[in-house]
């Protein structure tokens, strides 16, 4: 049955209309959990706030789970879904750099564009350095072709590199994640205890 | 307890774990209806892309890197993840409205720091995110949550880079945040 657009179950001419509703969810559950403020998401660095954690890991449950139940009841066709390509290097740098970013900027791109909308300077600003970063990359692209395209495993999945089922990893993450939960429940409230200065 | 009372005082937000289970649930109908998942860096560099296309066309289909995401019969503009992003915008001005936190122009910044200095590292963590995303083909989005929740080793790997940097260099960052 699924994928619909891809199968042609809906046309493709919804797909632009698909597209903004699924933004609007997406939007709407980032700036409702709280990813509209800074602050509150580089507390999971600090430990003062896990939300990030706990949206995000409980997000990969849920769907890492919820694929394995659609392909058992033969809903979603998972040959036909897209896998991110894996370019094992640049994907690593690119990694550390985002992680350069997101403790020095505060937000990612989609958390920003909800901060935005809410009225935050901050976020425009950022996505300002997006738009720039962007164009420094494009431009000097020619520079560091050869290692942007290195590492190159193809569309390859956990199971296709190791062998090991994926029910398996759905399984293994999700208890690496209760205990993420629980763990961190108590460093939140310790470090709460002395934090003093975190206000909205 | 002075501190609970801050705390206390912040904007309602759902709990995590409701938000978690409805943003599970949304990469996993997308991926259902679209056989793809979210994103939000590819309409910036869309963006980029356009503006290189209208201000400088040559330049544009010249550069090895821009011209892949130029085509003749349409604007780099009509992409999915462009119309995508419109729909986050204006979602979370939804989400704002409804719960209350759509105000004025404001910047948030922890009271150690000033708000000038605050977005100067803004702009500087834009870039950085920015150039990331390309290397590492998508952003916390499109590769850390919808390739790791699709189990593409690329974007688990994106995952760990992003927080394990996260943590190993927050202790130099600190003065930006508490």
């Amino acid at each position: 049955m699924g994928p619909l657009i891809p199968n042609g179950i809906i046309g493709s001419e919804w797909d632009f209309v698909i597209a903004i509703l699924l933004g609007v969810a997406f939007g709407f559950i980032l700036e409702a959990s709280g990813f509209s403020s800074s602050r509150n998401i580089t507390g999971v660095f600090y430990g003062y706030n896990f939300v990030v954690l706990r949206v995000f890991f409980t997000a990969l449950i849920v769907a890492m789970v919820g694929l394995m139940y659609f392909d058992y009841f033969g809903w979603l066709d998972l040959s036909k879904i897209f896998i991110l390509p894996t370019y094992i290097y640049p994907m690593i740098l690119g990694g550390v750099i985002m992680g350069f970013g997101f403790i020095m900027g505060g937000f990612c791109p989609g958390t920003s564009f909800t901060a935005i909308a809410i009225g935050k300077i901050d976020a425009i600003v950022f996505t300002i350095g997006l738009y720039l970063g962007i164009f420094i990359f494009s431009e000097s692209y020619p520079l560091f072709e050869s290692f942007y395209n290195s590492g190159n495993l193809g569309n390859v999945t956990l199971t296709d590199v190791t062998g090991i089922p994926a029910p398996w990893f759905a399984a293994a993450f999700t208890v690496v994640a209760l205990a993420a939960f629980w763990g961190t429940m108590f460093i939140e409230k310790r470090v709460r205890k002395n934090t003093k200065e975190y206000k909205f | 307890m002075n501190t609970s009372k801050i705390i206390n005082n912040q904007p309602k937000y759902i709990n995590p774990y409701l938000g978690g289970v409805l943003l599970g649930l949304l990469v996993l109908i997308t991926v259902f209806i679209t056989g793809r998942g979210l994103g939000a860096s590819g309409a910036i560099k869309s963006s980029v892309v356009t503006t290189a296309n209208v201000i400088t066309p040559d330049n544009a289909k010249e550069n090895a890197y821009m011209s892949q995401f130029i085509s003749d019969d349409h604007s780099p503009m009509y992409t999915w993840l462009v119309f995508e992003t419109i729909g986050v915008f204006l979602g979370g001005l939804l989400s704002g409205i409804l719960f209350g936190r759509v105000k004025k122009f404001r910047i948030e910044h922890s009271p150690k720091i000033t708000s000038r200095k605050r977005l100067i590292f803004a702009l500087i963590g834009g870039m950085l995110f920015g150039i990331g995303s390309q290397f590492g083909r998508g952003c916390t989005s499109g590769a850390a949550l919808s390739g790791s929740a699709t189990f593409a080793l690329g974007g688990i790997i994106v995952m760990f880079a992003i927080f394990g940097t996260g943590y190993v260099i927050a202790y130099f960052f600190r003065k930006l945040w508490i």
